[in-house]
Formats: C-alpha cells, sequence, structure tokens
C-alpha cells in the first residue's frame, strides 16, 4: 500500500479523546487494577520468560546443564557421604566389647563375673567364650587350625563377649565409660571396644561433609557467575527493548523483572537436571553396590536424595539462579539509559 | 505548561548545546522547534523528556520544578510524556500491537483497557489492519505512524516529535501535522522539532527557531505560501 492511499486514513484523534475523561488521562490507571495486573504481568513474565528460553532450547539446555552438574556435584557427594553414615550405624549396631580375662581364672570367679555383668543395667547380652570353645571356633573359621596343632598349649584366652545397650552404639565417650567400668572388675584382664575403625570413618564423614559444604559454596560461586554472564548476555542482546521501555516510562524494578525470571528459570531447570543427574548415578552403581552387598550378606540399600533433596536442590537453583541474575541486572542495566 | 527559565546544558565534552534559554508554552498551545542541526533542538527535547539534565537554569513542567525530581520518579514522569522519535524506536520483536501497548503495559493497565486504547490508538492514525503485523514489513510512514499511536495512546499531557515526518511525502507529513494540532486543540501541549520549514509555514503556529543554543525567534509563522 502506497503512502498517499494511507493518508487518507488518518484521522482525528477523538475516538481516545472521548473515554480520556475518565480519569485516566495522565496515564494512571485505577489502584485495584494495578494491583491485580502486577500478578497477571507477574505471571505472564514468568511464562514469557520460559517461552524465550524454549525458542533457544540449545542455548538453554547447555547453560541450564552446565548449572546441573555444578549443583549435582556436591549433591553426589553428599549423597555419597549419607550413604556411608548409613553404612556405619549399620556396622556399630554390631559392635561389641570383648572382655579379656585373666590366665587361670577359676570357673567360680567367671560365673561371679557373668552375674555381676548380666545384672549390670548398661548391658544387653553377655556370651561367655571358654579357651576351648575359641579354639574350636578359630580352628573352624580361620584356616589355620593346624597352625594351633603346633603349639604345646591353647595361646587363646577365654573372653566375655558383651552386648551394650543401644544407646551406646551412637555415644563414644558413654562407652569408652563404660570399658573402664568393666575394666576395673576382678579378673578382667582387657577390655577391647573396636571403636578405633569408628572413629577413623566418622573423622573421614566429617572431612567429607567439610568438603561437600566447600564444594557446594565453591561450586554455588560457579553458579552465580554462569547464570551471571548469561544474563548479562541477554541485557545486551535486548539493549534496544530496555531503551525503549525506559523512555516510555518503564520503572528499573519492571526492566529488571524478566531478567530475574530468566535467572530463576536457569536456576529451575538446572535443579532439575542436577536431580536428575544425581538420580541416574543412583541407578548406575546401584547394581554392582547390591552385588557387593550380597557377598557381604547385608542387605544395604542406597539412600537417594528423596522428596526434601529434591526440594533443597531446585529451592538452592532458584535462589542462585535469582542472586545470579540480580547481580548481572545491577551491575549492568545502569549502564543502559535513553541517549 | 513547559517553562524553562534560563536554562543552559553543557556537556561534559564542553559543548554548549542550549545557552540561556528562556520560554514558556502554555496547556494546549502548540510549537514547532526549528534550526540547523547542531541548533539544540535535540538537547530541548531530551531535557524535557529527563534523558538529560540542565547545567543552569530551572525547567518546570507543569508547575513543578523538574530539578527537584528524583531519579526514582522520572519513570512516573515519563508517563505523561508521549515522544515520537525520528528514528521511530520501534521493537522488531513484536508486532504493531505490542509495540503500541507499551506505554500502557508499563504503567501497569488491564489487558482488557490495553486493548481497547491501542485499537483507538490504531485506529486514529490509519493502521488499524496491520495490529498483527511486525513493524519492520511496514515501509517508513507506518512505521512512524505507529511511534505517534504509540506516543498518545497513554494520553499524555505532552507530546514531543523530533522530526516527525522525516521519512514522509509532503501529503502524509501534513496529515500527521494535522493530527498533532488536534491533540493540542483537546488539550495536549505539542512540541514538534522539525526543518520542514515549508511545512511550519502553512500551519500557522507558533514557531521557536534556535541557533546555536540560543533562541533567535519566538513568533506566529505568517501565512506566506
Amino acid at each position: 500500500m502506497s503512502s498517499k492511499g494511507n493518508s487518507r486514513a488518518v484521522r482525528g484523534p477523538q475516538p481516545v479523546a472521548r473515554d480520556g475523561r475518565r480519569g485516566a488521562s495522565e496515564g494512571a490507571a485505577r489502584w485495584s487494577d494495578k494491583l491485580k495486573s502486577y500478578f497477571q504481568h507477574h505471571r505472564a513474565l514468568f511464562i514469557n520468560t520460559g517461552r524465550r528460553l524454549l525458542a533457544e532450547p540449545v542455548q538453554t539446555l547447555m547453560t541450564s546443564l552446565v548449572v546441573a552438574i555444578a549443583l549435582g556435584l556436591p549433591a553426589a557427594l553428599y549423597v555419597g557421604v549419607v550413604n556411608l553414615q548409613q553404612l556405619g550405624g549399620r556396622v556399630e549396631s554390631t559392635a561389641q566389647m570383648t572382655i579379656f580375662l585373666k590366665k587361670g581364672l577359676n570357673d567360680a570367679a567367671v560365673d561371679q563375673l557373668q552375674k555381676q555383668l548380666r545384672e549390670d543395667a548398661d548391658i544387653r547380652v553377655v556370651d561367655y567364650v571358654s579357651r576351648e570353645r575359641a579354639l574350636e571356633e578359630f580352628q573352624q573359621l580361620s584356616g589355620f587350625g593346624n597352625v594351633l596343632q603346633l603349639l604345646d598349649e591353647n595361646p587363646l584366652p577365654a573372653v566375655l563377649l558383651v552386648q551394650p545397650e543401644d544407646h551406646f552404639r551412637t555415644d563414644l565417650a558413654a562407652s569408652e565409660d563404660l570399658v573402664a567400668r568393666i575394666a576395673a572388675l576382678p579378673g578382667v584382664d582387657d577390655v577391647r571396644l573396636d571403636m578405633k575403625w569408628m572413629r577413623r570413618l566418622q573423622g573421614m564423614l566429617e572431612i567429607g561433609q567439610r568438603l561437600v559444604f566447600s564444594l557446594g559454596l565453591a561450586l554455588s560461586l560457579g553458579v552465580l557467575l554462569i547464570i551471571g554472564n548469561t544474563i548479562r548476555l541477554a541485557i545486551e542482546s535486548r539493549r534496544d527493548e530496555i531503551v525503549v521501555v525506559k523512555l516510555v516510562g518503564g520503572t528499573d524494578s519492571y526492566v529488571r523483572r524478566p531478567f530475574l525470571y530468566t535467572g530463576i528459570w536457569y536456576g529451575l531447570l538446572g535443579g532439575i537436571l542436577a536431580w536428575l543427574l544425581v538420580l541416574l548415578a543412583l541407578l548406575w552403581i546401584g547394581g554392582p553396590v547390591a552385588k557387593l552387598s550380597a557377598l557381604y550378606q547385608t542387605e544395604f540399600q542406597l539412600i537417594g536424595l528423596g522428596a526434601a533433596g529434591f526440594v533443597a536442590l531446585v529451592g538452592c537453583g532458584v535462589l542462585l539462579g535469582l542472586i545470579g541474575a540480580w547481580l548481572a541486572v545491577a551491575r549492568h542495566l545502569a549502564d543502559i539509559e535513553p541517549r | 505548561m513547559i517553562h524553562f527559565d534560563n536554562v543552559s546544558k553543557r556537556y561534559p565534552s564542553g559543548h554548549e548545546a542550549l545557552s540561556g534559554l528562556s520560554l514558556h508554552l502554555e496547556p494546549g498551545e502548540m510549537a514547532f522547534l526549528t534550526g540547523h542541526s547542531g541548533a539544540g533542538k535535540s538537547t530541548l527535547l531530551k531535557l524535557i523528556m529527563l534523558m538529560e539534565r540542565p547545567t543552569h537554569g530551572q525547567l518546570l513542567i507543569n508547575g513543578k520544578n523538574l530539578g527537584r525530581l528524583h531519579s526514582s520518579q522520572i519513570p512516573y514522569y515519563r508517563r505523561r510524556v508521549g515522544v515520537v522519535f525520528q528514528n521511530h524506536q520501534l521493537l522488531f520483536d513484536r508486532n504493531v500491537f505490542d509495540n503500541v501497548a507499551l506505554p500502557l503495559q508499563v504503567s501497569g493497565y488491564q489487558p482488557r483497557d490495553i486493548g481497547r486504547r491501542v485499537r483507538a490508538a490504531l485506529d486514529k492514525v490509519g493502521l488499524l489492519d496491520k495490529e498483527k503485523m511486525n513493524p519492520i514489513a511496514l515501509s517508513g510512514g507506518e512505521q512512524q505512524r505507529v511511534g505517534i499511536a504509540r506516543a498518545v495512546v497513554h494520553k499524555p499531557r505532552i507530546l514531543l516529535a523530533d522530526e516527525p515526518t522525516g521519512n514522509l511525502d509532503p501529503e502524509l507529513s501534513a496529515e500527521i501535522m494535522k493530527l498533532f494540532r488536534q491533540f493540542g486543540e483537546l488539550g495536549v501541549t505539542v512540541l514538534v522539532a522539525t526543518h520542514d520549514v515549508d511545512l511550519i509555514s502553512r500551519m500557522g503556529q507558533r514557531l521557536l527557531q534556535l541557533q546555536q543554543g540560543r533562541l533567535v525567534h519566538d513568533e506566529v509563522a505568517n501565512h506566506v505560501l
């Protein structure tokens, strides 16, 4: 259509002038309308920014994946620590104290000691292993039975196997008190509480937990930088739009909002993908773990992230996305002013 | 409505774009701003838009001193001003309707109201049938009219235009100017920067001529044809 033809269509401003008397002539909308449209605006923005990301699927997937890996690594390490803790708990439950009796202790003294231990409120089970039974078991289980036959006498001491009450499982200090108390009893040569390796495990788990924390912190910073940079590029590519929006009276927060939502989207997608990655990793090692635990004749079940883990992971992603976007927006949006 | 009181604007480069400019425009008044390029026309419009701040002097809009306006208030102030840009400043990532709707969207209007007002504005500039098109597919004149629709859709108190007829043929230019005059008759203060002297002289409106940042003529144009 030629511009000449169009000129005939140019009409006077009457239609708008007529409803201009509704108090809106200064460009102000009603307050309730504003509130309503504020929420509509947010919902629409959430959907629109999501659509914008979908329009560039490869770019979106790559950024989200980087975020997912950064979130997924500490999450996977966390799952590892949790499972080791679970393993530790199981071993502790079977932990018992071994009381070595003095050599040449007569049967009456042994009975007396057993009776005393059985009456102790802290002790659940007492099992007497005589020197003869110890030898028998050693021959059966160790396969070194023939070696013992070379010896003149049975080198194995008599022992009492003591199972303390449940609450001692997790309380190392109380267990040590109990050990000291038993060691002081007459006829007791030595008491072994094999918690050394437990302590080592706990030490390792503590290191593991701190590793999860510091790795999580470092990679969170990484997520902030990734999302911040992505948002910076998005701001750059929408410079014209920002200028026009500012010229027609868009506030800074109006200009900021779509970018914040973009950050939230990256965090959300990254969190969900991270959860999926951890889930896949668990499935991947689940088979071998089941085989291994069958070899140990235990029923070890891998603990996953669970619903709380999912919420935490996605929540972290969303929060980091929002903060990363906010940092980028605070840094770069002020540079864009209409000139 | 628009009151410049001894306003000067010196850019950091040292160039003085406006020096000691005083002028007054009544509500509903229409004036043309003319002068060679570099005379200070754009700077004057930018001062009214608060894209720049004066170095000296006061600028009062509707009795309010813009110098006292906090920068966080600028967006709300701009919602009462409509601007038609020389280079249109249209966004090519959305259709004509969404371009015109932008001032209403940023002010928080209801979608229902937005639809009604945008169509009224598009109807006024004769582009109602093009609302779904991308502005990139429109001619220069049509793009300029989309820009005008966007400048008036929120019914501003002040309408500024920077070379609005730069790309248009004389007939269409005259139509657009007539449109601006009609806004003036409705109480909108209209200030149009242009060097289309031929056109101005036929309009019989107030003429402000700038020369090297100074106001050298302020008169109602003669009807000499």
